[in-house]
């Protein structure tokens, strides 16, 4: 690893490096919001509407909900422009080539943005001014436009590995391109849905665990047991069906990515049929310290018991992406995913047969791990999709190197946004907690923080 | 009308309405820092939330929406500004993280200490990001991002143009939002709110316009080619904003702030065309015409398809959303 690390380093030009440090540490902080932006109104729409059935408990719940989804909205917004930004800041090579190759998705995610800031702004200043039932249905358009714009993106992202709609000429040129076309490319869809049901699955485990520490501690009252279970549901329903869509898309990879798949596989060679290895470092060119399943890595990457699987070395040492960060990150995903799938359907086994597993301390504590493992294996399955598309940025077609600016300084850029990034993740979590603290405290209402109440507590 | 200009008309409308919305959100900031201690601008900071809690976000998405429209459109003259002006767009960022988290972050604090500070942060932010968005500007219509790219990264921004395109951004921002907070304050029941605001409104107004005018002499040696646009074809642009910047400080003046908001929003509005007028037919001065800019025809005319469905989905909703924050009922 430390040896990729450093023949990364040495590539030129200067703006490769930070610029690949930053475009990833900038996406991976904003898909974690972006999932609760796609699935938290979901959730809140179920509360509210189980609470305009007469659940009071419920009505708190969406109350609190939609005050949380604000913040996390507006830090999500915040960090979706930076990625914007960084679009042309620090990949000019591509959006100067390919700009209006793959722009029109990102014209359709910003019409859904649109459309979430302005139904969330109804909605949050809407509670006690419109009718009941018109302001339950402001949820509906935010939720469709967070399909909608999960759409859009990983449209974008999906071109990047399999580009189409366009060609390039002997000279080099961008020629014959068909927005439409590279919008809805043939991997768009199946890689939209194992987004979206990440993102079910990201939000839906964090809030869950939330309430389940809140158990822990001892409040095991109606509140807690509601805060737990609905978001536990969209988690659990997206855990069971993530495996079957992974499965698919991963089919896909033996025609479309191959060096990719190998890299997953750890396969250094050809082989027919191909074990799949668990854990595993590829050490000198050679696979160690992996155990090893017959026939199961031909199954999991090509859909037989007997297909090959094409090795590494197969291909040109140029043409290969980081190995071993590729393998850890797909491993650790499926890993993570398989076990949060093994776990929901033993909950919801055991309390079909009567046994709720949250009355013990141990799921309790499984539940609360299970929020973050979630993130993990987001995260992970993000570093698996980009990292193993390296060195290309469009798959077969650019480079990466060539996508990248060489203004100096860059170096500077990353240190500022590591700092900015964790002052908001700290603003973040001491809002979010303090707001949770007064729920606890005093009830509903949070004052103004300019308001009456807060200058006499001041004392000035 | 080519495609080129349709886009790009459709690419400025954005400009416009983020000048204009977001504009007038930014311009709050300005307000806000300028109130005074905890007690004495709490009344203005508690308007401040009130007034753009409810849309600030939406105003912010005509930003995202220029930038994505604009790469699809002119793919090569967004690499070229995004190499030259790496600068001031770094800052401007800068400026939008702050100010988004940290007006959220104040909205929901849980101490003054931590609403003072995450209110410092909003405030200062909100006059550095159009600051350095103006300097953008002013890098653009003085012909220095050259159309390959990496132009000067210090010189493209640090000049008479641009750093007046971000004095009068600044400026323009404040005025507009001076006379919202001041139709606000009265819709909310507080007339002395009111005429402090007032006050401030009419000084910003004044001097902002001083600016606007003075800049035309330095905008003649440093930016012949905007200046020579300026006095022909957007002409009637700039006296039309001159005249409609008249009128609001007038109405301000007899208190009639709610009628005012027209005339603001139609001189910011000019002045602001007036720049896209006069650097017309050119996307980067001097270095490219619009009409050369374009990305391929097949994505242009989608992108038209693109703002047109935007036009009927977003509009209704973002039309109801402003008439309700400017009613009674959204205003208790």
């Amino acid at each position: 690893m430390i040896a990729e690390a450093l023949a990364l380093a040495t590539e030129e030009p200067a703006g490769l490096l930070p610029a690949r440090q930053q475009m990833a540490f900038s996406l991976g902080w904003h898909i974690i919001l972006a999932c609760f932006g796609v699935a938290f109104p979901t959730m809140i729409f179920v509360v509210h509407l189980l609470g305009l059935r007469g659940n009071e408990v419920a009505l708190v719940l969406a109350k609190r909900w939609a005050k949380v989804s604000a913040v996390l909205f507006a830090i999500g917004a915040v960090s979706g422009t930076v990625l914007s930004f960084e679009m042309g800041l620090l990949w000019p090579g591509l959006m100067g080539k390919f700009g209006d190759v793959l722009g029109l998705p990102f014209a359709f995610e910003g019409l859904s943005f649109f459309t979430e800031a302005i139904f969330l702004g109804l909605y949050l200043y809407g509670w006690g001014r419109m009718s009941p039932r018109l302001h339950l249905l402001c949820l509906v358009p935010m939720a469709a436009a967070g399909i909608f714009g999960t759409f859009c993106v990983i449209s974008v992202n999906a071109w990047m590995n399999m580009p189409t709609g366009f060609r390039i000429t002997a000279s080099g040129d961008v020629v014959d391109v068909e927005p439409w076309k590279a919008m809805f490319n043939e991997g768009a869809l199946l890689q939209f849905l194992h987004m979206w049901l990440a993102a079910f699955m990201v939000a839906g485990f964090v809030i869950a665990a939330v309430y389940a520490a809140g158990i822990l501690r001892g409040r095991r009252d109606r509140h807690h047991r509601l805060g737990f279970t609905v978001p536990f549901v969209f988690g659990s329903v997206a855990a069971v069906l993530q495996p079957v869509v992974g499965h698919i898309l991963g089919i896909r990879l033996g025609e479309t990515q191959p060096a990719k798949l190998a890299a997953f596989e750890l396969a250094d060679t050809t082989e027919q049929p191909a074990p799949l290895r668990l854990g595993g470092l590829m050490i000198d060119g050679e696979p160690r310290y992996f155990i090893e399943i017959p026939n199961w890595g031909s199954f999991i990457a090509r859909g037989s018991f007997d297909l090959p699987v094409r090795g590494l070395d197969t291909f040109p040492a140029s043409d290969l992406p980081p190995v071993n960060i590729t393998h850890i990150a797909f491993q650790t995903m499926v890993g993570i995913g398989s076990l949060l799938m093994l776990a929901v359907i033993v909950y919801w086994l055991l309390r079909w047969r009567g046994r709720d597993l949250l009355d013990t301390r141990w799921f309790c504590w499984f539940a609360v791990a299970a929020g973050p493992l979630a993130v993990i294996a987001l995260e992970s399955g993000w570093v698996a999709t980009e990292v193993g598309r390296q060195p290309w940025v469009v798959y077969d077609v650019m480079r990466t190197v060539d996508a990248a600016g060489d203004n100096p300084g860059l170096w500077w850029v990353f240190g500022t946004t590591l700092v900015v990034y964790t002052l908001l993740t700290i603003g973040a979590v001491l809002v979010l907690r303090s707001m949770a603290r007064r729920w606890r405290e005093d009830g509903e209402e949070l004052p103004s923080p300019y308001g009456p109440a807060a200058l006499a507590e001041d004392g000035r | 009308m080519s495609l080129e200009v349709a886009v790009a008309a459709a690419l400025f409308v954005g400009v416009l309405a983020y000048a204009l919305f977001g504009g007038a959100d930014f311009g709050s900031g300005f307000f806000d820092l300028t109130a005074g201690g905890a007690r004495r601008g709490a009344e203005v900071r508690t308007l401040v939330d009130h007034s753009i809690g409810p849309v600030w976000e939406v105003n912010h998405v005509w930003l995202i929406y220029c930038l994505v429209v604009w790469w699809t459109a002119f793919p090569e003259s967004f690499a070229a500004v995004m190499t030259t002006l790496i600068v001031p767009l770094l800052l401007a960022l800068l400026g939008i993280v702050l100010r988004g988290a940290s007006f959220a972050f104040r909205k929901y604090s849980a101490t003054l200490s931590q609403a003072r500070t995450f209110g410092v942060v909003f405030a200062v932010s909100s006059i550095i990001t159009p600051f350095f968005l103006g300097t953008v500007a002013g890098a653009i219509a003085s012909g220095r991002v050259p159309a390959e790219g990496y132009g000067d990264r210090w010189s493209s921004w640090v000049n008479p143009t641009s750093v007046f395109g971000g004095i009068i951004a600044v400026g323009t921002c404040a005025f507009l939002a001076g006379v919202f907070l001041c139709a606000d304050a009265v819709r909310a029941g507080k007339p002395d709110l009111a005429s402090t605001l007032r006050t401030r409104t009419l000084g910003v107004g004044l001097a902002t316009g001083l600016v606007v005018f003075i800049a035309l002499i330095p905008i003649q040696i440093d930016a012949p080619t905007l200046a020579d646009g300026l006095e022909r074809q957007a002409a009637p642009l700039i006296i039309c904003s001159f005249l409609a910047g008249v009128a609001t400080l007038w109405l301000v003046w007899t208190d009639r702030f709610a009628l005012a908001r027209l005339p603001a929003l139609i001189a910011v509005a000019t002045v602001i065309s007036g720049w896209g007028v006069g650097q017309y037919p050119w996307l980067l001065v001097d270095e490219v015409l619009l009409a050369d800019a374009g990305g391929a025809d097949a994505t242009l005319r989608a992108l038209l398809v693109a703002v047109a469905i935007a036009g009927v989905v977003v509009g209704p909703p973002l039309v109801l959303l402003f008439r309700l924050t400017q009613t009674e009922r959204w205003s208790r």
